[in-house]
């Protein structure tokens, strides 16, 4: 299958254990992130920034980019292998795809990037 | 090329039952979060930034349009992480059954729209 080119994990196994782990460790920051804010529901400037200023913090939130766009890779893969198609499409899907899948690919990059220049604000 | 190769289902013409709808709203809940990730992003970076940005980020949220916003984001994401964990249940083999698998997505939508009207009442 000429599509599975551009699958992340170039398997479909790997693929869904990566989707996998990479669900497990963004439930994790979502919980510890809506606890956070709803403990702390008069935050300051000094407390936000002290939490990210610590080192486990800052790599959680790395870790948890890292999975958003490898989920996200994977998830919205899927969606573009099964919508734009040429059954579905016609001639112009494998063009639209590959376009769609470049443009996915400079959001996450960026996406990326901008996060380590947040947490180490090179 | 063989012309008899295996094709996938033509999606477009299969009917929606509960189980469908419900897999068809985690697709586009995580197609919406993949753009909303541009505005936590940019969320953490200005409230991290400085502390008038930091209140910039708290006046901007206070905002009845970015609460709509803000709101909708929190609803996707607590959609997509009910869902996502009833994949995980079902990897476990709880629920794989076409009965169970019904009753899944019927749970996951009564938890969804519980945790979509909590984060309704966190916004507001």
């Amino acid at each position: 299958m000429v599509t599975a080119v551009t699958s992340f994990g170039r398997s479909g196994l790997y693929d869904w254990l990566i989707q996998r782990v990479s669900a497990v460790v963004l439930a994790a920051y979502t919980l510890f992130m809506v606890a956070y804010l709803v403990l702390n529901p008069d935050l300051t400037y000094t407390q936000w920034q002290g939490l990210f200023d610590q080192l486990w913090m800052r790599i959680f939130s790395f870790v948890t980019l890292i999975s958003i766009v490898a989920h996200a890779w994977i998830g919205l893969w899927s969606v573009l292998t099964d919508y734009l198609t040429s059954r579905m499409m016609g001639g112009k899907a494998v063009v639209l795809r590959v376009l769609a899948q470049v443009c996915l690919g400079v959001v996450a990059v960026t996406y990326t990037i901008w996060g380590i220049e947040i947490l180490w604000g090179l | 090329m063989n012309k008899n190769r295996p094709v996938n289902l033509d999606i477009s013409t299969i009917s929606l039952p509960v189980t469908a709808i419900i897999s068809i709203l985690h697709r586009i809940s995580g197609v919406i979060l993949f753009a909303v990730v541009a505005l936590l992003l940019w969320a953490l970076h200005t409230s991290l930034a400085s502390e008038e940005g930091f209140a910039q980020v708290g006046q901007v949220f206070g905002h009845p349009i970015a609460k709509i916003v803000l709101w909708g984001s929190l609803a996707a994401l607590a959609y997509h992480l009910v869902a996502g964990v009833r994949h995980l249940i079902m990897d476990a083999g709880v629920g794989e059954s076409l009965e169970g698998g019904r009753m899944g997505a019927k749970i996951v939508a009564v938890v969804a729209v519980i945790l979509i009207a909590l984060a309704g009442v966190w916004v507001w």
